[in-house]
């Protein structure tokens, strides 16, 4: 093909090199760290990081098994009862936990199973003893399978809607019952997406840092990437941040691998969801225990949330607001959140750009080198987790400088580079038809540079980027990891100072800051739904 | 890019492919055809044959590995899609949903837009002359089959390039509708000269407009001629053999 609007391997290429330097100068740094002998900390530190290295693994285990494990009938409920009061609310609802920040999730958990929490509460005015303290492992799995529950189950129903529904009219015609069906026609549909969904939630529960590190509650139950903040942080332990880090990169390639970088499944956080139609007639036993099942996944997930808003009200949120810090908080919160998005959404659209360019030219050759980087790139920061770049970076910049000058750059650059797969999913779909539909009529009548991009492809795009950025900026906004690292007095996003009044045990302060926290988040995600959804719907309709 | 003159009977340009060939997939192509100016081409032949990839080659699409394009005398093997005397008219995907149609036939005067009076009379001339007048204000979404690849036309139409290229223009619409178009074609060509090359699978369409036939196997023109003798009962066995498999209906 001729090559009109070339410019857009060269945007590819140079989010590439963001991308690489933001990861390479990490590893570099964490590499010469090493090779100057700060991996003694291997061998001083023998018994203590494996330990972590084993909590790590055992908690994400856990959690995996129990979300997919819940999620599984769950999904099966769902799906079974396309007309269920409320269904189409329930899913919005699951999508939520995707971008609800993690300290805010924290707060409502604790509100639910803490110690001043409403179990308690149930507990005590029933005149039985107090539920065991949540500190520690249980904690941990009740926040990890509070956010992966819902993701799992919309995944796992995802795959329960691919299946043709033939097979539904056909397994009422037989009179299947419950357990035919789930074993003839549910489980092979399920098992074939399961490695990946397991995977993912894997992965995202081995590189939690939020929820550890507040709901760990102490050295027994700690996590490699809580480990490397404190040693960084508290310690100023190089040595042992070098070895932590190095550990967890290991850690996390090696699962990768494991998983088959192919095996992951589409993200369905933002996939219109519709119900199949059902045809059989389920026995009243079985809907008895689908409603029992869907009513406690619901308790489950929205009891948190709603413990959010009520101990937020019950916060001086009149107080909170005056105050000068928590403005400030905001602002920076914003700033940082929107810029974050903004880097993130040129980056995303710069390999999806670059991406088309190269297949279109390619046709049927197998992709080259450059085109395969670009696809890497998107899913670079899955491989080299946000904890690892920041703690390369802030090792690296203390010869220099000092660290804590570097949080604005360093927020916005690794909070961009975390939104991108997502950004990238979102786009690419958006983009690629868009390219299929109009290049050609675009050569052809000779529509290029600024008149394709007025005319032609920001019509086209506009939403999609729209959904993207919304998203990119409520993951952003809700990020505690980074700010965490590099914050100080000077800088501080709400998270950060979130993190603080809990600290100083201000729990009243803490719940009205999660708040406003999640409002915010909360009204990014409903954007980020509503153009979805219509997104969706044009589709559909569209057929030029 | 190009001024275009004004007036809409521009006459046709011939259109010459000089030895080009083209490799697609494992595929060798190899072209060598040539099309009086002002005439209709038909290429018909089984799928994979080549035959869209001729039309690519003379849109420039695709860009051969050796040989010439040259279209009105002009070697144009090289030129851009946009700076080729030549308008085409696809499947489908001709118009930008986006866009009502008055738009999408005025991309055609000016790929930024910007139309002048002049621009906007043309189009609205052109709109008419596909039998679409009124419906300028409508999207796409809002037109039948048929109606789109009338825009597409009209385009066409306002673009006033010597060389049209149909690439299975009418294949999703059905017969009473395709012939309409076809006969649609044909006056067109009748008012302004313009050269047409058309795809089609149907072979009966070259026989409803008066054309020149070309049948494509394996990536070359296995035979050439006026349709009405190549389509004949007694027309070459190669052709025949094709035939066989389709239903003739006139």
């Amino acid at each position: 093909m001729i090559a009109t609007g070339s410019f857009r391997p060269w945007a590819g290429a140079l989010a590439l090199a963001f991308l690489a330097a933001l990861a390479g100068g990490a590893l570099l740094s964490l590499a010469s760290e090493a090779l100057r002998g700060g991996v003694d900390g291997f061998a001083a530190f023998d018994s203590y990081l494996w330990r972590v290295a084993r909590f790590t693994l055992l908690q994400a285990l856990l959690s995996m098994l129990l979300a997919v494990a819940f999620a599984i009938p769950l999904a099966r409920a769902l799906h079974e009862h396309p007309a269920f009061p409320g269904r189409a609310l329930i899913l919005r609802l699951f999508a939520l936990p995707l971008a609800l920040p993690a300290l805010v999730a924290v707060l409502g958990i604790t509100s639910i199973y803490g110690r001043n929490g409403l179990l308690a509460f149930a507990f005590s005015s029933l005149g039985l003893d107090t539920p065991p303290n949540i500190y520690g492992l249980p904690g941990i799995l009740l926040a990890h399978v509070f956010f992966n529950l819902p993701l799992a189950t919309r995944l796992v129903l995802a795959s329960l809607d691919s299946i043709p529904p033939d097979y539904w009219k056909l397994s009422a015609q037989l009179g299947m019952g419950g357990w035919a069906r789930f074993r003839l026609i549910e489980w092979p549909v399920i098992r074939r997406n399961l490695s990946g969904i397991a995977g993912l939630i894997f992965m995202l529960c081995i590189t939690s840092f939020t929820i550890v590190l507040t709901l760990g509650g102490g050295p027994r139950a700690t996590t490699l990437e809580v480990a490397i903040y404190q040693s960084l942080h508290f310690d100023f332990d190089i040595a042992r941040a070098v070895s932590l880090t190095l550990l967890q990169l290991g850690l996390t390639i090696a699962v990768l691998l494991l998983l088959g970088l192919t095996g992951k499944p589409a993200e369905e956080g933002f996939s219109l969801q519709t119900a199949t139609r059902r045809f059989e007639q389920p026995s009243r036993a079985a809907q008895c225990a689908n409603t029992a099942i869907i009513l406690l996944g619901l308790l489950f997930v929205g009891l948190p949330m709603g413990g959010t808003v009520v101990a937020g009200l019950g916060a001086d949120l009149a107080r909170l607001l005056s105050e000068a810090t928590v403005w400030r908080a905001i602002a920076t919160s914003i700033v940082l959140g929107a810029a974050a998005a903004l880097l993130s959404l040129a980056i995303s659209l710069s390999l999806v750009m670059a991406r088309e360019y190269q297949q279109s030219r390619r046709r049927t050759v197998a992709p080259r080198l450059f085109e395969r980087s670009l696809d890497l790139g998107a899913s670079l920061i899955m491989v080299v987790p946000p904890i690892v770049i920041g703690a390369g970076w802030f090792i690296l910049s203390r010869h220099a400088l000092d660290p804590f000058s570097l949080a604005p750059v360093m927020v916005i650059g690794v909070n961009a580079a975390m939104a991108v797969p997502f950004a990238f999913r979102i786009l690419r779909p958006a983009w690629d038809t868009a390219a299929s539909r109009h290049n050609r009529l675009c050569l052809q009548l000779g529509i290029t540079g600024w008149d394709r991009l007025r005319l032609i492809d920001w019509p086209a795009l506009r939403l999609p980027i729209g959904v993207a950025f919304a998203f990119a900026m409520a993951l952003s906004l809700g990020d505690l990891g980074t700010i965490a690292l590099f914050g100080s007095d000077s800088i501080q996003t709400l998270p950060f100072l979130l993190l603080q009044r809990m600290g100083s045990y201000r729990t009243q302060d803490a719940a009205g800051l999660a708040l406003i926290l999640g409002a915010l988040c909360l009204l990014l995600m409903v954007a980020a739904d509503r153009g979805a959804a219509s997104l969706a719907r044009q589709d559909n309709a569209r057929d030029g | 890019m190009v001024e275009q003159t004004e007036k809409t009977t521009t006459g046709g340009a011939a259109i010459r492919l000089d030895a080009v060939r083209f490799d697609y997939g494992d595929m060798a192509m190899r072209f060598d055809l040539a099309i009086e100016a002002s005439s209709i081409a038909a290429i018909i032949g089984p799928s994979g044959a080549g035959k869209s990839t001729v039309l690519n080659l003379i849109a420039g699409f695709e860009t051969p590995l050796s040989g010439r394009v040259l279209i009105g005398g002009a070697d144009v093997t090289h030129a851009e899609p946009s700076r080729r005397p030549v308008s085409m008219v696809f499947q489908d995907n001709n118009l930008f949903a986006h866009l009502d149609v008055a738009a999408n036939v005025g991309l055609g005067r000016r790929p930024g837009l910007r139309l002048d009076a002049a621009d906007r009379q043309a189009v609205h001339d052109a709109i008419a002359k596909v039998g679409l007048a009124g419906k300028e204000p409508r999207k796409p979404a809002a037109l039948s089959g048929g109606e789109r690849q009338r825009v597409a036309i009209a385009r066409a139409l306002v673009r006033n390039r010597p060389v049209l290229l149909l690439d299975e223009a009418f294949a999703s619409l059905g017969p009473a509708l395709r012939h309409e178009m076809l006969d649609l074609v044909g006056q067109l060509q009748k008012d302004t000269g313009m050269t047409i090359v058309m795809v089609t699978h149907h072979p009966d369409d070259a026989l409803r407009i008066p054309s020149t036939l070309f049948f494509l196997e394996n990536g070359h023109v296995a035979a050439s001629g006026p349709a009405g003798e190549l389509l004949a009962a007694k027309g070459p066995s190669l052709l025949r053999k094709y035939l066989g498999s389709q239903e003739l209906s006139l």
